[in-house]
């Protein structure tokens, strides 16, 4: 169970660090126009299709000694990311980034231009703007975003595995511990942990159809369609 | 053009903007305009596509212009060469759209208290009370804004853009979705708070009957330029160039030279250029011996087979018909008021009147026109 407990701590964490990140974010890519927008929405977008090897594989090397990211975490806290549970979560965020931004980004699109320009001539600032009016509207895609993500890191594999290795308690998540025990023919144990990763993902799901379906926006079903 | 009811208030907004749009939700337009509008309502009433709503966007800030400046009360807000541009939330400017825009998941008193933020919350609460109460939704104020009625919400939301004291309020055609005795009586509301702020309010409609019913000076918009300005009876009635004469439905057009001023009467006399024909119209700016367009709906004119006594109408003209033709269920009748057939009018005739007077070809008749009927355009 060891391995269950690390992977919701760390679906957890990256789904609240995502949802700092992936707010100003969408609200960037959703509001402002610039010429270079298109690179960005693409690099957001890299991690659901590159294959998790080849993810895992460049933060590896940017979390090792010698990369920019390690030399960082060196020189901050006298110690590498690499096979650590920080490198972990470093890694999931970038590669649940798409299932926090987009439907965040599909939510702000969706909101009317009107309420903000409403807000604005009512001498509200930007951020409170954002606070007061596209926040509350917005519940329904935070809600997914966080949930989508919580449920994607939950579950992720290879990038574990090729930025954490496998050592107990600190970088064996869920899904590796499964594939261990498959690997040493622990076929009872390895249902068991299967199981329960099947319900929470089902139970993640069905709560983020519920939840849109009771505010009566589609916004994740607008997400599912882009 | 472009001063509007100067002389009674001082200008109060003046705007000077130039705007090209284009693109496939509108139709592509150059806005080009300069504005002075005092306090009071001023209506631009224009058809759909003439860059109203693009006006108004720019005057509050959510549009930037190509070109121009704004100022309120001698305030720069914008001035495009000298990059000033004072953001929406800083122009002091209310803005009602047509959707409204309320917040849907405030009530209606935390609409209203939207604005206020900055002031502390006992006077927050009085002055959003007192605006519940000047548009008579005090009753509404716990209710979800998007629980209400159209012309519920249609309050809440000028309730909701006065509360901050703007310095101008723009309203883009907020009532057309409303009855007729809701619109007067939201009227009714925002006149009488207005009574007292005095600001300058710019109403947009696409809607002839809302100018009327409103009844306030009127910039006419087409196509991003003001064509006409003054009041709805001066602009719509007696428009200034023959152009929108013609586009207003006026079928007969004179020239004609001033030959008598009644001022006491309020009337003068018109000969026209061709023939020896003179009509009285009401007075105009015009001096006695110039020249003046004037201008006629064919529905104006009355005909009657026998010389007609006992009637208000000035004008009483002896012709004869020299055409007739049906259309649909009218008649087109062309009547020259003169022997050589120099002047001719054209007048609208239903079937039964046509049956009635036995009108026809060559029958001589009398034309009958109102004062009032006869439009003076000043070239």
């Amino acid at each position: 169970m060891d391995s269950l407990i690390l992977s919701v701590r760390l679906a957890a964490c990256v789904s609240a660090i995502l949802l700092l990140i992936g707010m100003p974010l969408a609200y960037w890519l959703a509001y402002w126009n610039w010429r270079g927008k298109f690179l960005l929405e693409a690099i957001v977008a890299l991690p659901l299709v590159l294959p998790p090897t080849v993810l895992g594989f460049y933060v590896l090397i940017a979390l090792g000694p010698h990369g920019p990211v390690g030399k960082i975490s060196e020189a901050l806290f006298h110690r590498g990311l690499a096979f650590t549970f920080g490198g972990l979560v470093f890694a999931s965020v970038l590669y649940s980034l798409p299932f926090t931004v987009q439907p965040l980004i599909a939510s702000f699109e969706a909101m009317d231009r009107r309420l903000l320009d409403a807000s604005a001539l009512l001498g509200a600032s930007r951020l409170r703007t954002f606070a007061k009016v596209i926040l509350p509207l917005s519940l329904p895609g935070i809600v997914t975003a966080v949930v989508l993500s919580f449920a994607h890191t939950l579950g992720e594999f290879g990038v574990v595995l090729m930025v954490g290795g496998n050592l107990p308690g600190i970088t064996r998540t869920a899904s590796i511990d499964i594939y261990d025990r498959v690997q040493s023919m622990e076929y009872t144990e390895a249902n068991r942990m299967a199981l329960v990763l099947l319900i929470i993902s089902f139970v993640v799901l069905s709560a983020v159809y519920g939840v849109n379906r009771r505010i009566g926006r589609r916004v994740w079903a607008s997400w599912a369609a882009r | 053009m472009g001063l509007v009811g100067s002389e009674i208030n001082p200008p109060v907004l003046k705007a000077r903007l130039q705007k090209a749009r284009s693109g496939a939700t509108h139709p592509s337009f150059v806005l080009d305009v300069a504005l002075e509008i005092p306090s009071g309502i001023t209506i631009v009433f224009g058809p759909s596509g003439a860059g109203k709503s693009t006006l108004l966007d720019c005057i509050a800030g959510l549009l930037k212009p190509d070109g121009g400046g704004i100022e309120i009360n001698g305030e720069v807000l914008l001035e495009v060469q000298q990059r000033i541009d004072v953001p929406p939330a800083k122009r002091k400017i209310a803005y009602v759209f047509q959707s409204l825009a309320l917040f849907p998941h405030m009530t209606v008193e935390q609409n209203v208290a939207y604005g206020l933020a900055d002031l502390p919350a006992p006077q927050r609460d009085s002055r959003v009370k007192s605006m519940l109460e000047a548009f008579r939704v005090q009753q509404l104020a716990l209710r979800k804004a998007n629980e209400i009625s159209g012309g519920e919400q249609q309050r809440v939301a000028l309730a909701r853009s006065l509360a901050t004291s703007p310095q101008v309020l723009l309203l883009d055609e907020p009532l057309t979705a409303l009855d007729e005795g809701l619109k007067k009586s939201i009227m009714e509301d925002l006149r009488r708070w207005n009574a007292a702020q005095n600001i300058p309010i710019l109403y947009v409609t696409h809607s002839r009957a809302e100018v009327d019913a409103l009844g306030e000076r009127v910039i006419v918009l087409d196509q991003g330029k003001i064509i006409s300005t003054g009041t709805p009876h001066e602009v719509l009635d007696a428009p200034r160039r023959s152009s929108l004469a013609q586009a207003s439905g006026f079928e007969n057009l004179f020239s004609g030279v001033v030959v008598e001023l009644r001022e006491a009467d309020g009337v003068m006399r018109v000969r026209l250029v061709k023939g020896a024909c003179e009509i009285e119209t009401p007075l105009g700016h015009a001096a006695l011996g110039t020249t003046v367009r004037l201008a006629i709906r064919a529905g104006d004119i009355l005909l009657a087979t026998e010389r007609p006594h006992g009637l208000s109408a000035r004008n009483v003209t002896a012709g004869r018909i020299i055409s007739l033709q049906q259309r649909g269920t009218m008649f087109i009748a062309q009547v020259a008021a003169d022997a050589g057939g120099a002047v001719v009018f054209t007048v609208h005739l239903t079937l039964g009147a046509k049956r009635a007077l036995e009108l026809e070809v060559d029958r001589p008749v009398w034309l009958v026109i109102k004062t009032y009927s006869c439009h003076v355009l000043e070239d």
